[in-house]
C-alpha cells in the first residue's frame, strides 16, 4: 500500500509542476489549473486510505472528522469562490492564503503538544530538526495568515492604511524576538518553558499584522504574492516534518515561483520590492500632492461627450479601478459596439497594473465579451496615442498620471504609464475630483485638453449610449 | 560542525529536491506575461493548499479522547480545504473569462 501511496505522491508533484508550467501561458493556463487540481485530489485521497504510520504501521483514524471537515471545507470554498464579483478576486485569493497559512500553523501547534507531551513522559531527546520545522512552520504560517487577513480588509476597505514612526525599527525588533525565542527553545526545550511556543505564535501573529499594515492598499497584489510564497515554504515545513515528498516539492516550487512573481509584479510597476515593502507607499506621501496649486478643471455635457466620440476616427478606452467597481464593463463593451457601428475604431488602453491588480482589466473586459485584438498593451497604446481622437478614460487615475514621468519628486515617478495626452481629447470619467489610490493629485485633469465627465461608470456609460444612438 | 555535515548526509534527499525545486519554480513561470500574473499567483496559492495533507495526517493520527488535538486538527482539515477548493475554483473562474476572450 505504502508503494501506491509513493506513486500517487510522485503524480501530484509532477501535475504541481505541470500545471505551473501551464499556467504561465494563456492558452494552456486552464487546462494547467485543472491538471494541478486532479494531482491535489489524488494526493489528498491517496493520504487518507493508503497512509500508514512509518513507525508503528498504524493506518489513519478519524475518518468521520476527516470527512466532515473536507466536505465543510469544500462547500463554503466552492460557495465564496463562486459568488464572488470580479471585482473582489484579489481579496479571495488572499483569504484562501490566509487559510493555508492558518492551516500550516495549526499542524505545527498539534506537533508541538505531541513533542511537549513526550518530554513530560521522559520520552528521550528532541529531534532538533523536527524542532526547526515546527518553529519555521508556526512562525511563517502565522504571519502568513495575519498578514493575508489584513490584506483582505484593506482590498476590502475595511482596515485603513496606518503608518508610524520607527515601525521599521518595532518590526525588526518582533522578528529579532520571535528568533531569538525560537532558538532558546531550540537548545533548551523542557516541560517548564514549552509555553513559551505560544507567545513565538503570538508574536508572530502580531508580526504579520504590523508587517502589512503600512503598505498601501495599491501595493496589496504584490504583498499578497509575497505572502502567497510565505505559505508555501510553511507547507514545505510540513513536508519536512512528515518527510512528505508531496507537501516539499509543492510548498517549495510555490515558494520560488511566488517569490519570482513578486519580484515580476514589481517590475510591472518598475519599482523595487524593498521601496514597496519599505517605502510605505500611498501612506505617507498623501500630504506632498495636496499642497500643490490645482488650477482649474472643466466639465463636459454628457451630449456633447456623446457627440465628440460619436465624430471621431478614434477612440480608445482606459479602464481602470471605477469600472471594475461600478461593474461597467457590459456597458462599456455596448459603448464600443455603438460607435463602432458608427464607423468609429474602438480600441482598449490596458496598463498592466491597471485595477487591483495585474491582469485584472483584462479579465474583466474578457467578462463582457470584448475581443482580445482590441486590448492593447501598454506599449502598442502609447504609439496609437498620437492618432487617437478621443481617449475616454475609466475610474483610472495613477496609471494615466504624467507625474510618473515628468515630476521626480512624485511618489510614482519611474512608474511606466500610459500616455494619453498625446492624444487630441481626453475624456476623464470619475466619481469625483478625489486622488487615485495612491492618494496623489493628477496634473491630467487640469489640462486644457481634458475635460471631465463625473458620476459613476456605469450609470455614466449607460447615459453615454443613450445619448450616442441619438446623434 | 560535525553535528551540520551529518545533518546533511543525513537529509541530503530533501536537500537535493529543495534545492532542485526552487531553481525549477523560477524556470518554468520565468516568461509568463503580465496578463496571466493575477491567475498564475492565485493557481499557485492553490497548490501551497497541499499543506492540507500535513492536516489530514495529523487529524488521523489524533488520539480519540485528545479533544484539543482533534479540534484543531478539525479545523485545519477545513482551513486546508478552503485553501485547495477556493483556490482552484477561484483560478478556473479567472481563466475561464481568458478563453472566452480569445475565442472571441
Amino acid at each position: 500500500m505504502e508503494n501506491i501511496l509513493t506513486i500517487c505522491y510522485l503524480i501530484g508533484s509532477v501535475t504541481f509542476i505541470l500545471g505551473l508550467k501551464m499556467l504561465s501561458h494563456p492558452a494552456s493556463a486552464r487546462k494547467g489549473n485543472l491538471i494541478a487540481a486532479a494531482g491535489m485530489t489524488i494526493a489528498i485521497l491517496g493520504t487518507i486510505f493508503l497512509y500508514e504510520d512509518k513507525e508503528e504501521g498504524k493506518k489513519l483514524g478519524n475518518y468521520i472528522w476527516i470527512f466532515s471537515g473536507l466536505i465543510i471545507g469544500t462547500i463554503v470554498g466552492t460557495l465564496i469562490a463562486k459568488k464572488v464579483k470580479m471585482t473582489a478576486m484579489p481579496q479571495m485569493v488572499s483569504l484562501f492564503n490566509g487559510m493555508g497559512g492558518a492551516c500550516a500553523a495549526l499542524i505545527s501547534i498539534i506537533e508541538f503538544q505531541h513533542i511537549a507531551h513526550n518530554i513530560e513522559n521522559g520520552g528521550g531527546a528532541v529531534h532538533h530538526g523536527l524542532l526547526i520545522s515546527i518553529f519555521l512552520g508556526a512562525i511563517i504560517g502565522s504571519v502568513s495568515f495575519a498578514g493575508s487577513m489584513i490584506a483582505w480588509g484593506k482590498l476590502n476597505g475595511n482596515i485603513k492604511d496606518y503608518a508610524y514612526g520607527g515601525q521599521q525599527v518595532v518590526n525588526v525588533g518582533l522578528m529579532a524576538v520571535i528568533l531569538g525565542i525560537a532558538a532558546y527553545l531550540l537548545f533548551t526545550l523542557s516541560p517548564e518553558n514549552a509555553y513559551w511556543f505560544y507567545i513565538i505564535f503570538a508574536v508572530s501573529l502580531l508580526y504579520g499584522v504590523l508587517f502589512v499594515m503600512p503598505i498601501g492598499g495599491a501595493d496589496m497584489p504584490v504583498v499578497i504574492s509575497l505572502l502567497n510564497s510565505f505559505t508555501g515554504v510553511a507547507a514545505a515545513c510540513g513536508g519536512f516534518l512528515y518527510d512528505n515528498k508531496v507537501m516539499l516539492t509543492g510548498g517549495i516550487l510555490v515558494g520560488a515561483a511566488g517569490t519570482l512573481l513578486t519580484i515580476l509584479m514589481c517590475n510591472a510597476m518598475n519599482r523595487s520590492l524593498k521601496n514597496v515593502l519599505l517605502g510605505s507607499f500611498g501612506g505617507a506621501t498623501k500630504a506632498s500632492g495636496g499642497n500643490k496649486e490645482q488650477g482649474n478643471y472643466k466639465e463636459i455635457s454628457l451630449s456633447d461627450a456623446a457627440t465628440v466620440m460619436a465624430y471621431s476616427n478614434k477612440v480608445m478606452i482606459v479602464p481602470g479601478y471605477g469600472l471594475a467597481v461600478a461593474q461597467a464593463q457590459h456597458t462599456c463593451h455596448e459603448l464600443e459596439k455603438l460607435l463602432e457601428e458608427k464607423g468609429v475604431e474602438v480600441k482598449y488602453a490596458i496598463h498592466p497594473v491597471a485595477g487591483r491588480m495585474p491582469g485584472h482589466m483584462n479579465v474583466l473586459l474578457a467578462e463582457a465579451d470584448v475581443s482580445y485584438d482590441k486590448l492593447l498593451e501598454m506599449e502598442e497604446a502609447n504609439d496609437e496615442f498620437k492618432n487617437t481622437d478621443v481617449v475616454l478614460i475609466l475610474g483610472a487615475n495613477d496609471v494615466v498620471n504624467p507625474a510618473a514621468k515628468n515630476d521626480p519628486s512624485s511618489p510614482i515617478y519611474g512608474m511606466p504609464i500610459l500616455e494619453v495626452e498625446q492624444a487630441k481629447t481626453v475624456i476623464v470619467n470619475k466619481r469625483s475630483m478625489k486622488p487615485g489610490y495612491a492618494g496623489i493629485e493628477n496634473d491630467l485633469f487640469f489640462q486644457p485638453k481634458t475635460s471631465m465627465l463625473f458620476g459613476d461608470a456605469k450609470a455614466a456609460l449607460q447615459k453615454l449610449v443613450a445619448e450616442i444612438k441619438n446623434v | 560542525m560535525q553535528n551540520i555535515l551529518n545533518f546533511i548526509t543525513e537529509h541530503q534527499q530533501i536537500l537535493y529536491i529543495v534545492i532542485l525545486m526552487i531553481f525549477l519554480g523560477i524556470e518554468i513561470i520565468g516568461k509568463v506575461p503580465s496578463v496571466l500574473h493575477t491567475p498564475l499567483m492565485s493557481g499557485a496559492n492553490a497548490i501551497h493548499g497541499v499543506v492540507i495533507i500535513g492536516a489530514i495526517i495529523v487529524m488521523g493520527k489524533a488520539e480519540s479522547d485528545n479533544y484539543l488535538a482533534l479540534i484543531l486538527g478539525f479545523l485545519a482539515v477545513i482551513l486546508g480545504t478552503l485553501n485547495v477548493v477556493g483556490g482552484f475554483v477561484v483560478t478556473d473562474r479567472m481563466l475561464e473569462m481568458f478563453k472566452k476572450k480569445t475565442k472571441g
